[in-house]
């Protein structure tokens, strides 16, 4: 098709369509020329202090002095070779995961689950092995979002498993249990779970006994997620076949192995979409923290956006923060439809 | 059907170790409240609050009790998940629509518009609206005039308010009866065009004899440094609206289309070998099935955007979190009793809703043969 016959079929088809059309253009016209103004032709970059700035366009300059802080809160700059090497190490892990041949998949599986947030931990808070300590309330900025999202994504998704798990068993005390549970949770917001985890965790703990804040935090979303992860899984147990479950028990395999090694594998690569956009909502909620008093990527900007030195700077400050979590949220759908297209058996399985 | 003992006890041990849980729990709890010289009560729901509401739809003063404060509290949430749902449902359609339309350029400007929203954090959004939009606005005595005399300032929007007259209560209640009146004549009046107008002029009627009913409309007007009359939106409102309303509407633009598409093509294809227009077409065989797609979709999303009006925290509107795990758990110390009323709240609109929608569902659903 000739570019001209592709403007008339698609922006010209109709006196109606011709005259939207116009219409979106000239909103265009209105509306895109400031904004690239403020954030690009008028914008500042350099410098290091406010006075650099200009009136007419966005101060780039506020968000280049406090990258660090955006990115990391106050985690020592010497030690952040550290975050990165837990993070690289999560990534290759799960590339890893992915990739393996079907037979080592349920290994790899179980080392991202089990070897990776050991190290990664030790790694973080160190203490030990020459590592110096680094206290859970310097971390912040981006680094604190990703890191709720990965612990709060895997326990969910373990205890979202058992409690689908759970919903379908045949014993009903269980199941009810289990569906207690998941509506409990999904009946009220995030944000109280949080308040709980940080008013009332002291409670219902012993004398003398306190819990860190990040990780009362990563409790309460990881309760929480556990309830969404169940209900998606619980999709991708009831759409496997009767028959499958018939074949293996006919094999004579025990029940819990019918569960863990042909219902199971099948159900999860089918709820792989469903996951991952459990994760996206959860990475985007991990901005909950910062009204609890957890210095996240939203809670440091606000916080910089009122330093007597820059005020004025909430534009600027929110939009960075804005693109930094649409890039990341477009990023992690793109790879989970990698990942729901690179299954294994795909083909075979659709043929 | 068979109970072998095995099952029997392996569901013992887990009501065991439920009971072993709460037990603990109640316990640790018990002496902890027990060390703060505090006890596990609602009686505290009499005491005078001695705070004031910086916005509230009903009288509340520091001398009212912390149970009126729950209530207006509620109300407040209410009214914030209310505007939200309207606003949302509206621009969802809106966006919707355009997302089905043929002209590329309209299309994927919603796409763009979807993507942007659906992937930015709710809360950063209400944020931005508050710090970066209605705080930047300019002050009282330099409001932004609107049409109808309303006045948007830093310091929220101002309406005109009605002033009503003695014959409002039941020129309302005449409202009311025909609001519930008129879709059941509009049913009745399938081959009757009486009916059917009767059906149109009742809700319209009744409208005017409430409209009769004002007395006056008071306009907003600047003295000193803020303005007086009218009704007050503060921007906490404003931005718990805006925000909530803009990121639900684009699930629900997406639910919209989804339904749409999801109706078979089969149908359509269908409607017009038997004569039927486009829009014939559109309204009488592909929206009723989409309908039937949509409503689970978007009650969802519609509780969705009830849960996080707890958002409103993060800019200090006053709604149930805001107030109850906030300003009253501070002041009374009553954690577990604050945190429970709060999210049974939730809790049962949660579970009203759902109830009611396994009900409507059930009535609508349509009948395979």
């Amino acid at each position: 098709m000739t570019a001209a016959g592709w403007i008339k079929r698609n922006l010209f088809a109709t006196w109606w369509s011709s005259i939207l059309t116009l219409l979106m253009v000239a909103l265009f016209g209105i509306v895109i020329p400031p904004l690239l103004q403020w954030a690009i032709t008028n914008a500042t970059i350099s410098g290091t202090t406010r006075s650099a700035c200009t009136d007419t366009g966005a101060c780039w300059t506020f968000i280049k002095v406090r990258l660090d802080l955006f990115f990391y809160g106050l985690y020592p700059s010497p030690e952040r070779w550290r975050v990165h090497a837990a993070f690289l190490l999560l990534i290759v892990s799960t590339v890893l995961t992915l990739k393996a041949p079907m037979r080592y998949q349920a290994l790899a599986g179980l080392t991202l689950l089990v070897l990776v947030p050991v190290t990664a931990g030790v790694l973080l808070v160190g203490g030990v092995l020459g590592l110096p300590y680094v206290p859970t309330n310097a971390w912040g900025g981006l680094m604190l979002n990703v890191l709720l999202t990965v612990v709060a994504g895997v326990g969910g998704f373990i205890l979202g498993i058992v409690l689908a798990l759970g919903r379908r068993s045949r014993l009903p005390v269980v199941r009810w249990v289990s569906v207690c549970y998941i509506e409990l949770w999904r009946g009220v917001p995030l944000l109280t779970v949080l308040f709980m985890a940080m008013l009332l965790v002291p409670l219902f703990m012993p004398r003398g006994v306190t819990v860190d804040n990040l990780v009362r935090a990563m409790l309460a979303l990881t309760l929480f997620t556990g309830a969404y992860m169940a209900e998606i899984v619980r999709g991708g147990l009831q759409a496997i076949p009767r028959g499958q479950v018939e074949a293996a028990t006919a094999l004579g395999l025990r029940p819990w192995k019918v569960q863990l090694f042909i219902v199971l594998p099948q159900a999860l690569r089918l709820v792989i979409p469903g996951v991952a956009n459990t994760i996206i909502d959860l990475f985007k909620d991990t901005t909950l923290v910062s009204i609890v008093g957890l210095f996240d990527l939203l809670g440091v900007v606000n916080q910089a956006q009122k330093d007597q030195a820059w005020l004025g700077m909430a534009r600027e400050g929110y939009a960075f923060a804005a693109a930094v979590f649409f890039l990341s949220c477009l990023l992690m759908s793109m790879l989970s439809r990698m990942a729901e297209q690179q299954g294994p058996d795909k083909a075979k399985h659709r043929a | 059907m068979r109970i072998s003992p095995r099952d029997l006890v392996s569901q013992a041990l887990v009501l065991l170790a439920l009971a072993l849980g709460f037990w603990w729990l109640t316990r640790m709890a018990a002496l902890n409240l027990a060390d703060r010289n505090l006890n596990f009560g609602f009686e505290f729901l009499g005491a005078r609050a001695g705070f004031d509401m910086p916005f509230k739809l009903v009288p509340f003063t520091p001398n009212s009790s912390y149970g009126w404060a729950l209530f207006v509290c509620f109300l407040n949430t209410l009214l914030a998940a209310g505007l939200g749902i309207v606003v949302a449902t509206i621009l969802g359609l809106g966006l919707g629509i355009m997302r089905l339309a043929d002209n590329w350029l309209v299309r994927n400007t919603a796409l763009a518009i979807v993507e942007v929203i659906r992937n930015t954090p709710q809360l950063l959004q209400i944020i931005f609206w508050y710090v970066a939009v209605l705080q930047a606005l300019p002050p009282p005595r330099a409001g932004l005039q609107l049409p109808g005399g309303a006045i948007l300032s830093v310091r929220g929007l101002n309406l005109p308010s009605l002033n009503f007259g003695p014959h409002a209560l039941p020129a309302a209640l005449v409202l009311a009866v025909a609001l519930v009146l008129a879709p059941w004549l509009w049913r009745r009046g399938r081959r009757r065009v009486t009916l059917r107008a009767a059906a149109c002029a009742l809700p319209v009627a009744s409208l005017a004899l409430v409209a009769m009913s004002v007395t006056s409309i008071e306009f907003p007007a600047l003295r000193g440094f803020n303005y007086t009359g009218g009704f007050v939106v503060p921007p906490e409102l404003l931005a718990v609206v805006a925000g909530l309303s803009l990121y639900t509407s684009v699930f629900i633009a997406e639910i919209f289309r989804g339904s749409i598409e999801g109706v078979a093509k089969g149908q359509k294809e269908a409607a017009s070998s038997l004569g039927l227009t486009k829009m014939q077409s559109l309204f009488l065989v592909v929206l009723p099935q989409a309908l039937r797609l949509m409503i689970p979709q978007v009650t969802s999303q519609y509780l969705n955007l009830t849960k996080s009006t707890s958002l409103g925290a993060a800019v200090a509107y006053p709604e149930l979190v805001q107030i109850f795990a906030g300003t009253v758990l501070n002041q009374s110390g009553r954690a577990i009793e604050s945190m429970l009323l709060v999210m049974g709240i939730f809790l049962g609109i949660n579970l009203l809703t759902s109830a009611f929608m396994n009900w409507y569902n059930r009535r609508v659903a349509i009948v395979e043969r």
